[in-house]
């Protein structure tokens, strides 16, 4: 058992080193959102209030509302980013390496996937402390109940570029990923306005954006932010973590012989 | 005895035949696969190490089929790859417990295991070092000892001296010779330089896919009349081209 662990160990902390070698890394996945909460929802403040909706107990800012948003958008953002170092890690062989690895392949992927997410949930905290210094009110104890939701939705965001670095044969073609997966997932989605505001003027656009399962880790961590589970949202993102999992592990042992 | 089986292996990238029903016992001790570029020969390598799945024949661990034992193998086998897989953005001893890591292997160990092989290939002074700091030699020095530090009873090296100045690939050749008589290792070298080839090792000439001839150099070369590996190959291959 103690080789496994150090294994699992020795996966999350060559993440962590790796991540900490590329610091602008994490300046980047800080000022995206920033520049969302600083400067695009400040502008939209007095356009876009926010009535009275689960799971806000009264009227609030833009600000406020579009802060699980952009936690998600960092998780969605790390969990590419992880996608485009595997695709790496192949070009470069150090992928080999891993695979030359006697534990299996499911057990590999699990450790790979943590350490994305705890990457992720790093970057998110961070983001949320700085969230303070524009009066974005979070309870502490909010913070601890959204933990294992952004762990959740790192998973299943993890397990999804995992599929999709299988799928990329080459580094260049890493910008398709961003018009046909990021910013469609994260733009068709809760995260800047709710359903309810998006059904008022496209009834097919508020289908697309319930069916997207980001909108669930984005309801999943902001009622988490609140201290409040939602259920629904909960079994959906339980659901695709499982099933995007699987197809993750199916297209990592797939690696091997690519 | 620690050997490798490979029965009756053939292998196609589509409908172009890579390998075609090759047969081989590979033993302890230093054994080499001699080819000019194309020959099979990292197709061979991949199909032992399990990178590529295999479609027709068996390759065995003494007992052990890689398809379906292939965790137990890996506990086992030692790779060092054609193309570099040290990962830049970690140090050199960062390269070493991490791969020691992945099997098992605490970081206290790994150093110790290490301590020897670092002296000999002259990385001690490195050890802190940015693995992208180190020039080609260092780094393919790196990657060997990495392969060692789990005691593997297989040792895969393919084309592991491509690029080195003569002297390290001298000290490399000399490095693992002696490391294979200490330690009965069953190893396997693939190359296209025939200087690598000692009198002693046992010698197979892969050529188009095929095995065309395979023993201990000394005796294959005295049965065909050859001064030379050199001669050997081209009397073989009825060729001429340089390798």
């Amino acid at each position: 058992m103690t080789g496994w662990f150090t294994a699992f160990i020795a996966i999350n902390q060559r993440e962590l080193i790796r991540f900490w070698h590329n610091r602008s890394r994490l300046l980047s996945a800080l000022v995206r959102p920033l520049l969302w909460l600083l400067v695009f929802a400040v502008g939209f403040r007095s356009v876009l209030g926010i009535s009275i909706m689960p799971p806000y107990e009264t009227y609030i800012l833009y600000q406020e509302y579009i802060v699980p948003g952009l936690c998600a958008m960092i998780v969605l953002f790390n969990s590419m980013q992880n996608s485009l170092s595997m695709v790496y890690d192949r070009e470069m062989g150090s992928m080999k390496v891993l695979l030359m690895s006697p534990y299996p392949s499911s057990f590999l992927l699990f450790a790979k996937l943590f350490a994305s997410a705890v990457l992720s949930l790093l970057q998110v905290l961070i983001f949320i402390a700085l969230c303070f210094l524009v009066d974005v009110d979070i309870h502490f104890t909010g913070i601890l109940w959204a933990t294992p939701a952004i762990f959740m939705t790192a998973f299943f965001l993890g397990a999804l570029g995992i599929i999709l670095a299988n799928f990329i044969k080459q580094l260049e073609n890493f910008a398709g990923i961003m018009n046909f997966v990021i910013f469609p997932m994260f733009f068709m989605s809760s995260a800047l306005y709710p359903l309810w505001k998006i059904r008022e003027s496209s009834e097919w656009l508020y289908w697309i954006c319930y069916y997207n399962p980001f909108t669930h880790g984005v309801e999943l961590i902001r009622f988490a932010l609140y201290q409040q589970i939602n259920t629904s949202a909960f079994f959906v993102i339980l659901g695709v973590t499982v099933i995007f999992s699987t197809f993750a592990l199916l297209t990592f042992r797939g690696q091997k012989h690519a | 005895m620690p050997n490798i089986h490979v029965e009756t292996l053939s292998h196609h990238y589509g409908a172009k035949p890579a390998l075609h029903d090759i047969k081989l016992v590979i033993k302890p001790g230093f054994n080499v696969i001699l080819g000019p570029n194309g020959a099979g020969k990292s197709t061979l390598f991949s199909l032992l190490t399990g990178i590529l799945p295999t479609q027709t024949g068996r390759v065995l661990y003494e007992q052990d089929d890689i398809k379906t034992h292939r965790r137990t193998i890996m506990h086992r086998l030692g790779v060092v790859f054609q193309q570099p897989t040290l990962d830049l953005n970690l140090s050199v001893q960062q390269n070493l417990t991490y791969f020691g890591a992945l099997h098992g292997i605490p970081q206290p160990n790994v150093m110790q295991q290490c301590a020897e092989l670092l002296t000999a290939f002259g990385l001690v002074e490195r050890l802190n070092d940015g693995t992208r700091s180190l020039n080609q030699g260092h780094r393919r020095r790196l990657e060997i000892i990495r392969a060692l530090i789990h005691q593997p009873q297989y040792l895969l090296l393919d084309e592991a001296t491509v690029g080195l100045d003569a002297d390290t690939r001298q000290l490399v050749l000399n490095t693992l010779r002696d490391y294979v008589e200490a330690n009965n290792v069953t190893l396997l070298w693939t190359t296209h330089l025939m200087d690598e080839v000692h009198m002693s090792d046992a010698l197979t000439l892969l050529h188009k896919g095929r095995i065309k001839a395979q023993g201990n150099t000394q005796a294959l070369l005295t049965q065909a009349q050859c001064h030379s590996v050199f001669d050997w190959y081209c009397a073989l291959t009825q060729t001429v081209e340089a390798m």
